[in-house]
């Protein structure tokens, strides 16, 4: 037992409940990469504020925590070629499959979505693979 | 009070994501290293969400044979219509890989852009590059299947 697991549930019942409130007060699904990508190709302009107000707190409220608590660390690789292939496949492949870790991970295998669970199986299979690959093949990342 | 409970949901997603360790690439990247020094966390804040989602998700159904919708009026979100579509497997494989190789999904890289620095910055601009793109990659995957 570690304690990372620890508060790795704590914050993952933490997550759950946002998503509750979301879903049961404004009835909308908390999914990440919907509600940014719906701001982006215009289609969520009917619900613009409620969104841009979601990704205030969002950004918001963990840099004020970090910042209280002495800083916090992403650990996020130095290599500029990495990251931006990396945000361009992430950006491009959540909108392709309308739905990211939030949306068909926790909102899409807690109702029992076929659609969520072949994703999840999928992107979680291909970040695998790609580990293995980068790191135990080519040595990288 | 939607902009209110909007805020709450992503003030406590945000500090979730935190506090889970989430925001960690090395975490992230830890659970995707089956081969490595495999570190099971992830599972541990995917089991924590998903409980109480399950929770929400009776108490919509049961509110909506009742005739209730949500607290603040609209309707619950539908079930999606489309199935399991080409779109939806290349998406996720294309996302899967990008999560591997940066170690960040959309709702990390939104909540630790204010301790991430440049790189972080630079993460989220691409994935809105990628965002912007992806109706046009679409209509050629569309177009592909069709000729």
């Amino acid at each position: 037992m570690d304690a990372a697991w620890g508060y790795g549930f704590l914050g993952g019942l933490m997550i759950g409940s946002a998503a509750a409130i979301y879903l049961l007060v404004n009835g909308r699904i908390m999914g990440a990469s919907g509600i940014v990508g719906e701001l982006v190709d215009r289609s969520g302009r009917e619900t613009a504020a409620e969104r841009l107000v979601f990704l205030a707190a969002l950004i918001g409220v963990p840099w004020a925590i970090a910042a209280a608590a002495g800083g916090a660390e992403t650990h996020l690789t130095g290599n500029w070629a990495v990251i931006v292939a990396a945000g361009l496949l992430v950006g491009l492949g959540t909108r392709l499959a309308n739905g990211c870790t939030s949306g068909h991970g926790v909102c899409g295998i807690s109702r029992l979505s076929p659609r969520g669970i072949v994703a999840t199986v999928l992107y979680v299979l291909a970040g695998g693979v790609t580990m293995a690959f980068c790191r135990h093949w080519l040595g990288g990342i | 009070m939607r902009l209110v409970f909007a805020a709450l949901a992503g003030a406590i997603f945000g500090a979730g994501l935190l506090v889970s360790g989430m925001t960690d690439t090395v975490k992230v990247q830890g659970w995707l290293d089956v081969f490595g020094d495999w570190d099971p966390t992830l599972a541990f804040v995917m089991g924590g969400a998903i409980l109480p989602m399950a929770l929400a998700w009776r108490v919509a159904a049961r509110r909506e044979r009742q005739g209730a919708g949500p607290v603040l009026g609209g309707a619950y979100p539908a079930r999606s219509t489309l199935g399991i579509t080409r779109d939806l497997a290349i998406g996720s494989v294309l996302f899967g890989m990008g999560w591997a190789l940066a170690g960040l999904c959309p709702g990390p890289a939104m909540a630790s852009l204010g301790y991430g620095g440049a790189g972080g910055l630079v993460f989220l601009l691409a994935m809105v590059a990628g965002m912007v793109v992806a109706p046009a990659v679409r209509a050629r995957l569309r177009a592909g299947t069709a000729g």
